[in-house]
């Protein structure tokens, strides 16, 4: 059950991300690339990451890929969907992408054993936590405190920065 | 994973933990604050934000002050500290700030940009700098780093009306949202390997396993994203472009305590946490060096913009200060905070009188606006002269010091018996030497137009009470620090002592 779950979120996430890059319309585009998202959220889920897959749905598909949408909308798309597939960029994208199939090769041959150093092997990381959600929200409020607080103090800044670039008159 | 910890009492854990970040806790709510009392103030007076933000700058000393000697420990489960290191770097940031403040007044009028955000932004971005230099973990590191960059990347583009300075702020922002982005890689695989985010359980969870070669890879994609940050060649091509479009007084802002800021991450990352495995980064670390200070210099010699001249001279100093961290010792570390401290009020004051030539309709920053100043003010254009020959490294001048510090560090490594890397040591130490030579060249072209060039633009020099506070304070400390130097030569060696 599990394997062919996992093969068909897999199947959905290649597809959809497939169908996102070789999209003409910037729409389609990213509405394929919030198939591909909640995919991706699936997998999560399938290895008990369920507050991770919970916030990909969240924030990705419910905050990020709206406002991408957004932005379509409000840009002319007549002229995007003229312009040539690939354009001046694509010999860096080529050096990424090779670099990035590189290491997921690596992982992808070296498995788990990856990461299964010794710091790992005395115990540092036990085992997977059953209660993954009421772990990490624990966490969030006793050892990671601190960096939550000026979590908001960030988003704050951001929004004040928003403001004084876009406003008009200050 | 580590086990949960429980709050009881939450007024009783705040108050045994906030000792520990009282600085930034002041600046955020004075910040706060700032932004509050906006609506207050009315529109002709928006300069008032100054003020306050002076006075969370004080209260923020003060609280510095207070802890100096009690030294409070790891707080807030082992997030951030303020040790001697982190104090020491508080100092220089709250130094920086102060200087900025007082010098972005004037400054600000005659760009008609005069806003309290602006003052409210300095506060939170000196406050995440504060976050970065006291942080022990990588979460609070790099929260701390990232109130730090989205600060400054408004800042960069306060000015509005201005094409260069949006352009600025759009190539940093994006520059800099992607070497973040290489950074965090570099941490999550870190955190992957060690199984722990505490940059003390880092390093002993990483001795062995120099031959990892996710370990090298996390470790150089950090060190790629710092380097970034603190502008090193190769990945400087953003510097003179956000270093000319921004606020002058913000450019000032960001050569000093941001590069600094980088510099006491880099430090508690790479001699902290990495030290053991000093192996895998010393070649690449001494190259990059290397190419910084060449790169930088070679660069300078042919711009006719004062700032970006003064921009690649900082990418070039950045150069000099990686040296500290190349030799890797205690007294490297000692070097190259002493060498970020004397730059701080060296390059200030630098900046300083080149927001003094910003007259109406002048934008004071090409060779020509320097002509014959020290015909007209003779006082600026020896205390210019004094920045330059500080700046190039020429005795007895904070410069000399510092330079000669880095220099001492690298070499001291490069003779001491049983060295792997002697001759790489040498060979750091000789093109920093050849480097020195060429930054002389470029400093005396401004020299030159000020002292021997007489056609000298009539319009009269923006002068402010601030300014002027400015160039005598910074003045004062570049000459200070090169006669007299024991008394920070100490900070700076207990601040490198208390890195363990």
């Amino acid at each position: 059950m599990e394997v062919f779950l996992f093969y068909t979120l897999a199947a959905i996430l290649v597809v959809f991300a497939i169908f996102t890059v070789t999209a003409r319309n910037p729409v389609r585009s990213a509405l394929y690339l919030v198939s591909a998202l909640l995919g991706m959220a699936g997998l999560f889920f399938l290895l008990k990451a369920e507050f991770v897959g919970a916030v990909q749905i969240l924030v990705y598909v419910g905050g990020i890929m709206v406002l991408f949408l957004f932005v379509i909308m409000l840009v002319s798309v007549r002229e995007v969907q003229g312009e040539r597939r690939a354009n001046r960029q694509w010999k860096t994208a080529v050096v990424l992408a090779t670099v990035l199939s590189v290491e997921l090769i690596f992982f992808v041959v070296g498995g788990a054993d990856v990461f299964r150093t010794e710091a790992v092997k005395q115990g540092v990381i036990t085992q997977i936590q059953t209660a993954n959600t009421q772990n990490v929200g624990q966490m969030l409020y006793t050892n990671y405190l601190l960096p939550f607080e000026i979590a908001s103090i960030l988003l704050l800044v951001a929004m004040i920065g928003a403001v004084v670039l876009a406003r008009k008159e200050l | 994973m580590p086990e949960i910890p429980q709050i009881d009492n939450l007024w009783e854990f705040f108050r045994e933990n906030s000792a520990a970040i009282g600085p930034q806790l002041q600046l955020i709510i004075w910040g706060l604050g700032i932004l509050c009392v906006d609506f207050l103030i009315p529109a002709q007076k928006k300069g008032r934000g100054a003020i306050y933000a002076l006075g969370g700058l004080f209260m923020a000393s003060i609280h510095l002050y207070w802890f100096w000697g009690i030294s409070p420990g790891p707080a807030f489960y082992n997030m951030v500290t303020l040790d001697f290191f982190a104090r020491y770097f508080n100092l220089l940031f709250l130094a920086a700030a102060f200087l900025t403040v007082i010098m972005s007044y004037r400054y600000l009028d005659i760009e008609d940009e005069q806003h309290t955000e602006y003052y409210a932004l300095i506060l939170f971005a000196t406050a995440g700098m504060m976050f970065m230099a006291g942080a022990i973990d990588l979460v609070s590191l790099f929260v701390g780093l990232e109130l730090m960059s989205i600060s400054t990347y408004v800042l960069v583009g306060f000015l509005r009306s201005q094409k260069r300075s949006n352009e600025a702020a759009m190539k940093y922002f994006l520059l800099g949202a992607f070497s973040t982005g290489i950074i965090l890689y570099g941490m999550s695989l870190l955190y992957g390997l060690s199984g722990s985010t505490n940059l003390n359980e880092i390093g002993r969870q990483i001795v062995g396993l120099e031959n990892n070669t996710l370990l090298v890879l996390s470790l150089f994609m950090m060190m790629a994203g710092l380097c970034f940050k603190i502008a090193a060649v190769p990945f400087h091509m953003w510097v003179p472009d956000a270093y000319e479009g921004a606020p002058t007084s913000i450019t000032a802002f960001m050569s000093v305590a941001v590069k600094a800021a980088a510099f006491s991450i880099f430090f508690r990352i790479f001699y902290l946490a990495f030290g053991d495995v000093r192996e895998i980064y010393i070649f690449a670390l001494a190259v990059i060096a290397m190419v910084t200070m060449t790169w930088g210099n070679v660069a300078a010699l042919t711009q006719d913009n004062v700032k970006r001249l003064l921009a690649y001279s900082s990418i070039s100093h950045a150069g000099f200060v990686l040296m500290g961290l190349v030799a890797g010792t205690d007294f490297g570390v000692t070097a190259s905070a002493i060498y970020l401290l004397a730059y701080t009020f060296m390059n200030l004051g630098a900046w300083s009188v080149v927001i003094l030539l910003r007259r109406q309709d002048i934008p004071g920053e090409t060779l020509e606006d320097f002509n014959g100043l020290y015909f007209k003010h003779p006082a600026i254009a020896v205390l210019m002269l004094i920045f330059f020959l500080s700046l190039a490294g020429i005795p007895p001048l904070a410069g000399f010091i510092a330079k000669y510090f880095v220099f001492a560090a690298v070499l001291e490594v490069a003779l001491s018996s049983g060295e792997a890397h002697s001759s790489l040591m040498v060979w750091v130490a000789v093109v920093g030497a050849l480097n020195v030579v060429v930054s002389v060249y470029y400093y005396f072209r401004i020299v030159v137009s000020m002292f021997i060039r007489k056609d000298y633009l009539p319009a009269p020099l923006s002068f402010s009470a601030g300014l002027v506070v400015v160039l005598v304070i910074t003045g004062l400390f570049t000459v200070l620090i090169g006669i007299y130097p024991e008394p920070f030569i100490s900070l700076a060696r207990a601040a490198s002592l208390s890195l363990t």
